[in-house]
């Protein structure tokens, strides 16, 4: 079905966080990096609400504190400090990071804010160990140009990234956060919500991209850039979507957004028809662990086993909504499903709409509906876990079957890789911000921002003329360079490496793309060691051939050198007096072949040679050699 | 702009500019600047900051400072509420529980922010805490009074006398416990003098404070208050202490007495930390447990002795390399009744201050030394240093360390201007300040490993 967005009305505005490669993190010394093994260090925390008079607190973290919900952080000495720790107040805030912003700003067209006042983002569900974000706005009121178009930016703001989560433990009481990413700086671009297809919105979180590029702070690889959508239709609801983690999932993130509202709605419109009123939802939940005491499916027996019931209730009229499709994977009752994990703690529900199914029979489902009072027309939901759970959950099934009556409940999703999007938590209310009087404000003097102004990058048009007249590149060459995650280091490969300008760029753009698409991660692989590698092959110690095969080793084997990586793989140049060797034996096995031909056999020999060889030597210097060996015989 | 709104930080060009507009904190005003126009909600700023900037709260919740030139135009859009705190209703008291009376004294053991505005207040009222902290309405009967509002560095000897005689009059209501809000920084002397201050007590005095301020979601002040409270309504102790985080988690509170506990870190929630002894008790999962025998006990029929008292004609000399001793003639002089030496190792200080020592004790000035490692036990039979300064009448004072030291000083000669007397005091064990055995997990950063739980 093809869309018509304009018509429909769809509104996508785009908040784009990028992570800032700065010497430190945005509010104290440490180095802004991850670490993968165990913690050297634990500890557990609650945080609380705290009270406001206007701004209602937080429905969801509410509700978390008073289930007692702990959160359980980790660390380790090399990227955390007191102060991620909240055990020390915040040092000031890292003005390299300000820069980078500034120039991002500037090159967006936008007005830097005079005096900077960092601000404190009320959050409490343990991804910041303080209980809220710092943030500060840098600059205001910009815009870029994407295509012909001109997209308004709203805001540059500077804020620390959160915490990541790890895990949990406990049946939901413990959540463990990581606070290794706690304070790397993060670079937050809002642009005004006037974007109107899908396709649109990825150009524009392109262009983005790569003005943070240019600045020369972002940092590369998975999970640091971070894209999040405001996507709305006139009939439906604003939705928040947190967390696309590559630009080439924008677009169907947001495709598959409208299709989903546009399903939604439709059901709305057929529960309208079958006559349901909100009333006849009601929170009577009944206890059928009887039904199933002597069942064959696993998930319940094993439920059971540990003691748990078996709460059901009944939702009237909703015989086959559930099993309705809104996008791939995601039916009306995964939204069911995905509302009781958030709020009862348990691992899915049962439904009437996918039965019989996972080993529980036709005579069961009967007895379930004969137990709730449910008729062929009725759908009904059923939980296995202990009651405070159980409850939580089937409370939510019904407001969602509630809900589902409206039409599309304005929610904050979370995007998965493969472009869909599930229930993270409700949309929290007005931002609960109020100042962070830990760090004084801090004066964008007109000297710092001519000194920013002073060394603003290449803007991408100029830069691709000036890779044309430099390196020889053609236009697409220069264009996929300038548009690649690499732009940076190509100069600085080809002045080091003695490489033609050509081979390295076409490597980092066509050969990437081609190892990405085929599953390697790229990301893995630094900087240096593609700087090292290309001074391997400029020096003739690589074949230009295998310097495939030595990528794709290093991005699996991390932080080893591009030495260790061509004797690993057996890739090591051959030596003049071996190569030369090689060529006599070919030559004395393919007598017939020379004798026959004479100097004409110098292509099929070529081949040959080169089969052999395999990456392990030059092909001029074969190309030369093997014509020598050929006269002097 | 109004007298009143004069009080919120702004002077200078930025007042006159706002004076001009008829802006008031709270209003929503509009900022044109260069053609590009700031709606947002006029906000105080900092009494410190510069007089150039106005700052404002955008819509989107985030403060931002705009300069004042002569081409910016300042417009008021509407007017502003005022915040308004009402306190929710009071929740049902449960009589069978324990009365706690709570004491403060400054800073904010607890806290509402306005996000409107940003204006964080304290919530001091018991109605207010209930709100904030519900808990502990199942813990306590809480009944709350103001007795000061004073950053503790605030605090002095004058404030110790009337606190003291505020716990006395609580106490003598029969309230089953008092805890005594106060700011961190000098907790431990205020927990000193109480200690002196409030003999013979029938139920526990229990201080406590918050290392992260009350506004944030993070703060260890609820978690403190709620082990504080639920020490004071139920420990078996009746002493005075002070209860804080034991360690950088939310787990555990563990419970020091008031004459042996000090704050070790300028920022960490187990900040308190006890010197040359173990903890009283520690509270977890809303247990009271004991840690160690030797306490004394709660009993509501013991008599309350107050002896309020304290002087300020004592002094504290920390004796460096290159010490100018005239300092010392220079408290004598003042009329200074004792001197607290704070000595390095084992009780030293160098022989270029023995004459001014020496003429301070021949002025009847008692000259008493503590050690600065703070922790261990002085003993000036070791060194002929430590033999030299005995023999000039220096009085060691065993094993406190020096603040605790200095607050028995002051106490003492809030008792007797008597030297003999004086100094039979100090060698008396008023409040637990003197253990006669140290044990060897008595030192430093005991229960503080980063493994908080």
């Amino acid at each position: 079905m093809e869309i018509d967005y304009a018509k429909i009305g769809l509104k996508v505005g785009l908040e784009i966080h990028q992570q800032l490669n700065t010497r430190a993190k945005l509010f104290c010394g440490c180095p802004p990096a991850l670490f993968k093994e165990e913690p050297e260090i634990t500890f557990l925390r609650r945080l609380r609400p705290t009270q406001s008079e206007l701004g209602q607190v937080d429905p969801a973290a509410f509700f978390e504190f008073q289930k007692g919900v702990k959160i359980l952080y980790e660390a380790n000495r090399a990227t955390s400090c007191l102060v991620e720790m909240d055990e020390e107040p915040p040092h000031p805030l890292n003005m390299e990071a300000v820069e980078a912003v500034l120039t991002a700003a500037l090159m967006m067209n936008m007005q830097p804010i005079d005096e900077v006042h960092v601000m404190r983002k009320t959050v409490i569900d343990g991804s910041n160990t303080t209980g809220f974000q710092r943030t500060c706005i840098i600059a205001s009121d910009g815009w870029i140009k994407v295509g012909e178009k001109t997209i308004p930016i709203q805001a540059a703001s500077l804020e620390e990234d959160a915490a990541r989560k790890t895990g949990e433990e406990d049946g939901g009481k413990i959540i463990r956060y990581r606070i290794d990413r706690l304070g790397i700086p993060l670079i937050e671009v809002a642009t005004a919500p006037v974007i109107y297809s899908p396709a649109e919105a990825e150009e524009v979180a392109f262009a983005i991209g790569r003005i943070l590029r240019d600045t020369c702070k972002a940092m590369r690889g998975l999970g640091t850039i971070r894209q999040d959508l405001n996507v709305s239709l006139p009939n439906g609801a604003l939705m928040e979507i947190k967390g696309v983690q590559e630009l080439e999932l924008i677009s169907k993130v947001v495709k598959y957004e409208v299709q989903r509202q546009l399903v939604l709605i439709s059901i709305k419109e057929e529960l309208n028809k079958r006559g349901i009123k909100k009333d006849a939802l009601q929170q009577q939940f009944i206890d059928v662990t009887e039904v199933f005491k002597q069942t064959r499916c696993k998930v319940i027996r094993k439920a059971l086993d540990k003691g748990c019931g078996i709460l059901a209730v009944k939702l009237p009229l909703f015989s086959g909504i559930l099993k309705r499709e809104l996008i791939p994977n995601v039916r009306f009752g995964t939204e069911l499903a995905d509302r009781a994990r958030f709020w009862g703690r348990v691992g899915g529900i049962f439904h009437t709409d996918e039965m019989p199914a996972y080993g529980i029979t036709a005579a069961e489902v009967a007895a379930l509906r004969k137990a709730t009072g449910a008729g062929e027309e009725d759908a009904v939901v059923f939980v296995a876990d202990n009651e405070e759970n159980a409850r939580d959950a089937l409370k939510a099934v019904v407001e969602r079957a509630q809900e589902a009556l409206e039409g599309v409940p304005a929610e904050t999703r979370t995007a998965k890789e493969d472009g869909t999007t599930r229930y993270m938590r409700p949309r929290p209310g007005a931002a609960r911000m109020y100042p962070e009087t830990d760090i004084p404000p801090v004066r964008l003097t007109a000297e710092l921002i001519e000194k920013v102004k002073a060394h603003l990058p290449e803007p991408a048009e100029k830069k691709v003329k000036r890779l044309m007249r430099e390196y020889g590149l053609n236009e697409k060459l220069a264009k996929q360079i300038v548009d690649s995650e690499y732009g940076l280091l190509f100069e600085s490969v080809v002045r080091e490496s003695n490489v033609a300008a050509t081979t390295v760029a076409a490597f980092l753009t066509e050969t990437l793309k081609s190892l990405k698409r085929e599953g390697i991660a790229i990301e893995k692989v630094t900087d240096n060691q593609i700087r090292d590698l290309f001074k391997a092959v400029g020096a003739g110690e690589i074949a230009k051939e295998a310097a495939s095969d030595v990528f794709v080793w290093l991005s699996k084997n991390e932080g080893k050198s591009c030495q260790e990586a061509a004797a690993a793989l057996g890739l090591k140049m051959l030596s003049k007096a071996e190569l030369a060797a090689l060529i006599d034996r070919v030559i004395a096995e393919n007598r017939n072949v020379v004798d026959k031909l004479g100097a004409k056999a110098f292509g099929t020999l070529m081949g040959v040679v080169m089969r052999e060889v395999r990456g392990k030597a030059d092909p001029t210097v074969v190309n030369t050699l093997l014509k020598e060996r050929l006269a002097n015989r | 702009m109004s007298e009143e709104a004069e009080s919120s930080g702004y002077k200078g060009a930025a007042l006159r500019a706002l004076k001009k507009a008829g802006c008031q904190v709270g209003d929503l005003i509009r900022i044109t600047k260069c053609g590009k126009a700031y709606e947002g909600i006029l906000i105080p700023r900092s009494e410190t900051a510069d007089a150039e900037h106005v700052v404002v709260k955008l819509k989107s919740g985030y403060n931002i400072g705009i300069r004042i030139t002569p081409d910016v135009e300042i417009e008021r859009v509407g007017k502003g509420a005022k915040p308004a705190f009402a306190s929710p209703p009071l929740p049902e008291q449960k009589p069978e529980l324990p009365r706690v009376v709570i004491l403060s004294t400054g800073g904010t053991i607890a806290s509402r922010v306005d996000y409107r505005t940003g204006a964080v207040r304290s919530a001091l009222s018991a109605s207010d805490l209930y709100g904030v902290v519900p808990e502990l309405a199942d813990i306590a009967r809480v009944e709350t009074e103001i007795v000061f509002s004073l950053y503790s560095e605030n605090l002095t000897q004058q404030h110790w006398s009337q606190l003291a005689q505020r716990v006395a009059e609580h106490i003598a209501r029969g309230v089953d416990g008092v805890v005594v809000a106060h700011g961190t920084d000098t907790m431990a002397y205020t927990a000193a003098a109480l200690s002196f201050a409030l003999q013979n007590l029938p139920v526990p005095v229990i201080l406590v404070g918050a290392q992260r301020s009350s506004d944030r979601p993070s703060s260890d002040a609820a978690t403190n208050l709620i082990a504080a409270v639920q020490a004071a309504a139920r420990a078996p102790f009746a002493e005075v202490a002070i209860a804080m985080h034991e360690t950088v988690s939310d787990t555990s509170i563990v419970i020091t007495r008031g004459t042996k506990v000090r704050k070790c870190h300028t920022s960490r929630r187990d900040t308190f930390k006890p010197v040359n002894a173990t903890p009283l008790a520690r509270v977890h999962d809303s247990e009271v447990s004991m840690l160690t025998s030797e306490y004394q006990k709660r009993d509501p029929a013991k008599k309350l002795v107050l002896k309020p008292n304290f002087s300020d004609a004592v002094a504290l000399v920390k004796f460096y390399p290159g010490l100018d001793p005239a300092v010392i003639d220079w408290y004598v002089e003042r009329g200074c009744k004792a001197i607290l030496l704070e000595g390095t190792g084992l009780g030293h200080v160098s022989k270029y201050c023995f004459s001014a020592i020496d003429n301070a004790v021949k002025r009847g000035v008692l000259v008493a030394l503590a050690s600065q490692c703070i922790w261990g036990r002085v003993n000036m039979n070791v060194y002929d240093t430590g033999r030299d300064l005995l023999a000039l009448g220096v009085e060691p004072t065993e094993d406190m360390f020096p603040e605790t030291a200095l607050v028995k000083l002051m106490w003492i000669f809030g008792q007797t201007s008597d030297p003999a007397e004086a100094k039979r005091l100090l060698k008396a064990n008023i409040a637990g300040e003197f253990s006669p055995r140290t044990l060897p997990e008595e030192f430093g950063f005991q229960g503080g490993d980063s493994h908080g739980n």
